[in-house]
């Protein structure tokens, strides 16, 4: 689960941290008056999506009067950003932040942490290189990028943020701000399950202050049962309608651009199934997980997910009965087409306990329905029966 | 010989009386392998499917002398259930349960590293040393014994390498299904160095997944430590970028982590794989035939 700035600067600001000021608007005139509240000559208008590349994509707006933040909003609110990290479609904007203007500013800094599966520490990342670049200095100058790993037994100390702070080049006075700044976030971090933390930019002010000019946190989304104040300030239009849907039947959904639907049961067969389809040149339509026990319902519901997309013109069903019996997936499979109406190709691969008498039951049907054997045949028919 | 366990391993099972600890205990029963007791606090003292039941694992260890537990506990108590268990002196304990807050693997990790104690999971199928004992929520039936290691992050994927094996006759020496987490207990090096000291496994089959960088880490570690045959495989070409949020992940991974960038550290390590899921078993039918190995 994704925070917006708004979100994340309001929940840092509590850890100390020193955040610009700002104010959410979700229509035009609560821009308006935002503007005149923050009392500032200029303002800084900013789409709220769960999406990074915002200023090059237009989400990002600097405004002179109350009349522009006015006239800025109008034209954000409503639409789709479509950003570098956006799919084709964009994210929704349902809210701008009016924000404070910082500008000029001395210099942008960067600060990020995540947990690194690598050296399997909660590590963080700092440089000189702020701003929206940051990928390609990582890429191109990775020794300007400061990393600290902190031991999970004793926590991040002082003098990890001090070294992170002299490194970048920081006065006595500023060291002393990003100590507390640093040592916030981890405590941050920590408290409420951080899967990914950044402020980009973080900003040095004309007067020496340190100010968090964007903040992006990530959630780890298994341990959201601890932190329900959280959960409730999730906003779910930002996330893929056919997803949500899924997730709330415990299914595992991801869309993509191809026309083979797939239901398998487990994430790695899932890919592997996709994998093997565009092996034999067809295009998955999507991920599909429905987990360990397909049942009549489950089976159901991801047929209705699956064909919700339009764009679907085959199904293949890949699923490895290890302990649940092929012939009870079978007759769930039956059940759940003469339940949903389905009107393409579907190729059925049964394997594990029971699996012939699996293949029997679809095969007296009466349904349409291909059988496979193995993963290369079920692959093989699914992209023959596109060309039928 | 064989990896981890065997036909002697005494198992206790954490989360005993639950809907899944009971169900998968009777498969465990029912495939031979010793299941000595379990845990569930409040109903210490009870009989069930005919084992005892204990408040503590010490308790549990103690009246049973096991060396492995399984967890079948939900996810908020896993990190309680696994330090319960080191604590108790098991030496191998398989976690089961999906769904683990990442910072509490975090510490787990960390505790465990620090013990003398072997963590499998979480989020995995378990471990199975075919007709001898299996720990874990695998289907019993496909397996059969044999020659081949196999080391998986995903679940169905070992299932679909176990019942090629199967079906060529190499079958399976010890099969450890590592788990899909970001931060799991035992890796596939770790896998890798076991299978290589052990007698029984003559070639290792390899799975992994897209994210994180463990499976090149593991094709270093076989260029230099393993004399045995691996064949690998990586699932996940096909799938997506997905949305991103900032930086901080792609400046970590250093655009490390896809399945393309995997086949590569597996060609530069000299290790055999196959593009195809299909084609598990009869790349390692080959490659055994081709070393005279069969």
């Amino acid at each position: 689960m994704n925070l917006h700035e708004y979100q994340a600067k309001e929940l840092l600001a509590k850890y100390g941290l020193k955040v610009q000021a700002g104010v959410l608007a979700t229509n035009a005139n609560e821009a308006g008056e935002a503007f005149d509240k923050l009392g500032g000559k200029f303002a800084v208008i900013k789409a709220q999506v769960h999406a990074g590349g915002r200023g090059k994509a237009g989400g990002v707006k600097v405004v002179k009067s109350k009349q522009e933040a006015i006239e800025v909003t109008q034209n954000l609110i409503g639409k789709r950003l479509v950003t570098y990290q956006t799919d084709a479609h964009g994210q929704p904007v349902n809210s701008v932040y009016v924000s404070e203007d910082l500008y000029p500013v001395e210099r942008e800094l960067y600060l990020g942490a995540v947990v690194d599966r690598a050296t399997r520490r909660v590590t963080f990342m700092a440089s000189t290189e702020g701003g929206v670049e940051i990928e390609q200095v990582a890429h191109d100058t990775p020794e300007k990028i400061f990393k600290v790993v902190v031991d999970p037994l004793v926590g991040l100390q002082p003098f990890q943020a001090r070294e992170v702070g002299f490194k970048l080049g920081l006065d006595s006075q500023q060291i002393n701000q990003f100590v507390t700044m640093m040592l916030g976030s981890y405590k941050a971090f920590i408290e409420n399950d951080f899967a990914l933390f950044e402020i980009n930019p973080l900003a040095i002010r004309g007067n020496g202050d340190l100010v968090c000019v964007d903040a992006k946190v990530a959630l780890d989304s298994n341990a959201l049962f601890r932190h329900p104040e959280l959960v409730k300030i999730r906003d779910k239009s930002q996330e893929n309608e056919r997803e949500l849907k899924a997730s709330e039947f415990d299914l595992n959904y991801v869309a993509l651009e191809g026309n083979i639907g797939c239901m398998v049961n487990g994430a790695g067969l899932a890919m592997a199934t996709m994998d093997i389809i565009k092996l034999y040149g067809g295009k998955p339509a999507n991920f599909l997980d429905v987990g360990g026990g397909a049942t009549k319902g489950r089976v159901i519901e991801a047929f209705k997910i699956i064909l919700a997309d339009t764009s679907v013109k085959a199904v293949l069903i890949n699923i490895f009965g290890g302990i649940v019996r092929c012939d009870m997936i079978a007759e769930a499979i039956i059940a759940a087409i003469k339940e949903v109406h389905v009107n393409v190709p579907v190729v059925v691969r049964l394997e594990g306990n029971n699996s012939h008498l699996g293949g029997e039951i679809l095969s007296n049907s009466g349904l349409d329905l291909i059988a496979a054997d193995g993963l290369a045949d079920a692959a093989q028919k699914v992209v023959a029966s596109l060309k039928k | 010989m064989s990896v981890l366990i065997n036909s002697k391993t005494k198992v206790l099972v954490q989360g005993f009386t639950g809907k899944n600890g009971t169900f998968h205990s009777e498969q465990a029963l029912s495939y031979g392998t010793k299941v000595v007791g379990g845990v569930t606090p409040g109903k210490g003292g009870t009989v069930h499917l005919e084992l005892p039941v204990f408040n503590t694992m010490n308790e549990a260890v103690k009246e049973t002398e096991a060396d492995a537990s399984v967890i079948y506990v939900p996810a908020p108590f896993v990190l309680d259930s696994i330090v319960e268990a080191v604590d108790a002196g098991i030496k191998l304990i398989v976690c089961i349960t999906e769904g683990v807050p990442t910072l509490d693997m975090l510490k787990v990790k960390r505790y465990v590293e620090s013990s003398g104690s072997r963590l499998i999971g979480p989020n995995c199928p378990g471990i199975i040393t075919p007709d001898e004992c299996k720990i874990g929520i695998m289907p019993g039936h496909i397996h059969q014994k044999g020659k081949i290691g196999i080391v998986s992050r995903s679940g169905t994927l070992t299932y679909e390498a176990v019942a090629q094996t199967t079906k060529l006759g190499l079958g399976q020496s010890t099969c450890i299904g590592i788990g899909g987490d970001p931060i799991p207990g035992t890796t596939h090096i770790d896998a890798l160095e076991l299978f290589q000291q052990d007698p029984q496994t003559q070639a290792i089959i390899m799975i992994g997944e897209i994210g994180g960088t463990a499976e090149e880490e593991a094709a270093e570690y076989v260029k230099s430590n393993v004399t045995k045959p691996v064949v690998g495989y990586i699932a996940g070409v096909t799938a997506p970028k997905g949305k991103r949020m900032g930086h901080a992940g792609a400046i970590i991974s250093g655009g490390k982590g896809t399945a393309e960038e995997k086949f590569i550290a597996f060609e530069k390590a000299g290790i055999t794989y196959t593009r195809s899921p299909a084609e598990l078993g009869s790349t390692m039918y080959e490659l055994l035939k081709h070393k005279k190995m069969l």
